[in-house]
């Protein structure tokens, strides 16, 4: 085993950990907000992507402005998916939440299939695709668009969440709702808010992402499934503990491609959500919390 | 007056279905695709291509007065419907014949109710296991894994490539490509130094790649459908690897080309004629079969024809043919596609026989390089 092969096996790794942990960030988002899970997170990654295709392609908009363009319109369908699927609910039990946003993606999966097809695309890379070298390993610059646009979010995240009224308010909403709710909070509005947020930056990671790993009407299941995975590991926190959930993700399964067996790639990360459900609920960083069972 | 309006309505009855009776019934052709689900890129030109066929034929007048009718199920890939839908098409539709599935999971698992219900199965998937052995009803039009993996080796061979690295993907494509080039390495002096799979959503193959780095293998085959091996061809790019790269038929089509841009550039792979019909010498028994579907797919659907579709027109034609000789029961139309001989279809040139119901020889495939873009044919 020589050390630049186990330098390419860690950065790979940390790339795509990266790309996990901006789609697991979404999860969180509106968990910490709603007490659900969003399962259609995944979807507003495959819209990024497929939004900001048609942007280059039909209206001919240059990449700067076909990202923000993307970025607008996903989150107006999450403020649809919103507005017409969570709020009217009567009861919003949380299994009819789950539920609800498992229909709800398949639904925006099936539209994405009629809109846009079956076949994959191709996203140009933000700043070409001349590998940089890193010791004995390389990344793309695409890579580091990724990473840096990660650490940018989860910097704008904190400020939000830590420094703004509504940030504030949102967090009122997931530690208690009811009371978040008897000191003034509209928790209905924050609920909206976490959706906003949540797709504009399933968008986000859609884009970015996109012009390597290709983007089409299905990609958004494999993502999700990797995303919600470094959340849980990350113990559903909105912080930097499900950005480490994320990377560590990503490492481990390349690592087990690398030097164990690249067959078992997506089980190790299957097995490690397993793990960390049974042993670790709270997460790997999180302190044992009575009230959220 | 009640008698008379009685008689009356009987006399239109009458009418009505002995009418129906001396018009020549139309034929129907039943077909399995997966125009739906992970393997619609296989289903979608392969649904086109039959329809467009089989409008054609009609447009023309039938087959010797008879119309053909094309009942066609989507199975979306998965092989419990695929056999459900064989069963409606055959006890409900009354097809004579049956096109497709798309897949070789889905075939095998119909092959059984074909054979019992005795209707001729023609099948789109590229599975050897659908011909071998042979089975009475069952034949295919897609080449075996094993002509292409055949292609890749002779090339190896003749330039001197002893030692490959094989990286295919997790399905059932990949896994018969797998066993294809496992089994036949020894025959062509090649040994696999390393045997790495990824799974078909994948996004990032350089763990795989760096480790295949770290063997030093002369050549690196790839087994796998759009778009993993896109994505394998950008990783090995960024990975500065130089070995020659070989891909499976799987990806020739213009959109691998155009999802791996500039790292598809140099890569070889074993290709149907059909993506450089234009190409081929005019000596070449296929040309025209390949010109005219290639002119006719873009007439229809605005968009290139594929080797997926010309499994399926070669499908129908050999169904077609077979009628033209006289067969319209299920019996005989088998019988008749058992003694086509070098029909040069779209796959190839197929001459079906008792012992053998694949039909193709190693001239379906070409092996071509893909450059500035376009494909090559490497000589």
């Amino acid at each position: 085993m020589q050390f630049d092969q186990l330098l390419q096996y860690t950065l790979s790794g940390l790339s795509t950990g990266a790309i996990y942990a901006l789609i697991g960030i979404g999860f969180s988002i509106i968990y910490n907000a709603t007490g659900i899970i969003n399962f259609a997170q995944g979807e507003f990654v495959m819209l990024g992507g497929l939004l900001t295709l048609s942007s280059l392609e039909l209206l001919k908009l240059p990449l700067w402005a076909a990202i923000p363009c993307s970025v607008a319109f996903s989150t107006l369908v999450g403020i649809l998916f919103e507005r017409l699927a969570i709020r009217p609910l009567k009861q919003p039990t949380p299994i009819n939440l789950v539920i609800i946003t498992i229909g709800g993606s398949i639904l925006i999966r099936g539209l994405a299939m009629l809109v846009w097809g079956k076949d994959t695309h191709a996203i140009p890379p933000f700043s070409g695709d001349t590998p940089i070298a890193v010791g004995g390993a390389t990344i793309l610059p695409q890579h580091l668009w990724i990473l840096a646009i990660t650490v940018v979010i989860i910097i704008i995240n904190k400020i939000y969440f830590y420094h703004t009224i509504s940030g504030k308010a949102m967090r009122a909403c997931a530690y208690n709702r009811r009371a978040a709710g008897l000191v003034g909070i509209d928790v209905r509005r924050m609920v909206l808010f976490s959706f906003i947020i949540s797709s504009a930056m399933g968008a986000v990671a859609g884009i970015i992402v996109a012009p390597l790993t290709m983007t089409a009407y299905d990609v958004g299941v494999m993502l999700g499934l990797k995303g919600f995975c470094a959340a849980i590991i990350g113990g559903m926190s909105s912080g930097i503990s499900t950005v480490i959930g994320g990377l560590i993700l990503g490492v481990l399964e390349s690592l087990g491609a690398g030097l164990i067996s690249s067959g078992y790639k997506d089980a190790i990360a299957f097995i490690i959500l397993l793990l960390i459900l049974f042993i670790r609920p709270q997460g790997l960083f999180g302190k044992a919390d009575s009230e959220r069972v | 007056m009640k008698m008379k309006c009685f008689s009356l309505v009987c006399a239109f009855t009458t009418l009505l279905f002995s009418s129906t009776v001396f018009a020549a019934a139309p034929i129907k052709i039943g077909a399995l695709f997966a125009v739906t689900g992970p393997a619609a890129f296989l289903g979608e030109p392969e649904r086109n291509s039959a329809k467009m066929v089989i409008d054609e034929i009609n447009s023309k007048g039938g087959i010797k007065g008879h119309k053909l009718e094309l009942v066609a199920y989507d199975t979306t890939g998965d092989a419990t419907k695929a056999v459900q839908l064989a069963t409606k098409l055959i006890k409900d539709d009354k097809v004579v014949a049956i096109i497709g599935p798309s897949t070789t999971g889905e075939t095998m698992a119909v092959i059984p109710v074909a054979e019992k219900e005795q209707i001729p199965l023609i099948s789109c998937s590229a599975g050897s296991k659908i011909t071998d052995p042979v089975k009475k009803w069952v034949f295919k039009t897609a080449q075996n894994d094993s002509l292409a993996v055949g292609k890749i080796y002779e090339y190896l061979q003749k330039n001197k490539l002893t030692t490959v690295s094989i990286l295919t993907v997790s399905d059932g494509f990949g896994a018969s490509g797998r066993e294809q080039l496992k089994t036949q390495a020894a025959k062509y002096g090649i040994t696999i130094v390393s045997d790495d799979t990824y799974g078909p959503k994948d996004t990032d193959m350089t763990a795989q790649l760096t480790k295949i780095r770290g063997t030093h293998s002369q050549a690196i085959i790839c087994w796998g459908t759009n778009p993993g091996p896109a994505v394998i061809a950008k990783n090995a790019r960024q990975l500065g690897i130089k070995t020659p790269l070989f891909m499976s038929h799987g990806v020739s089509s213009k959109k691998f080309i155009e999802l791996a841009g500039e790292a598809a550039e140099g890569i070889k792979l074993p290709s149907g004629k059909v993506v450089v019909a234009d190409m081929l010498s005019a000596s070449d028994k296929q040309k025209k079969s390949l010109m005219a579907f290639v002119k006719d797919y873009q007439k229809h659907y605005k968009t290139e024809g594929d080797h997926f579709g010309g499994h399926a027109w070669d499908a129908v034609n050999l169904i077609k043919s077979a009628i033209e000789n006289g067969a319209v029961t299920a019996a005989a139309i088998r019988d008749q596609l058992e003694k086509s001989r070098a029909f040069a279809g779209i796959g190839g040139s197929f001459t079906y026989s008792a012992q053998d119901h694949a039909g193709l020889g190693k001239d379906a495939f070409i092996l071509v390089e893909i450059k500035n873009k376009d494909w090559m044919i490497v000589k």
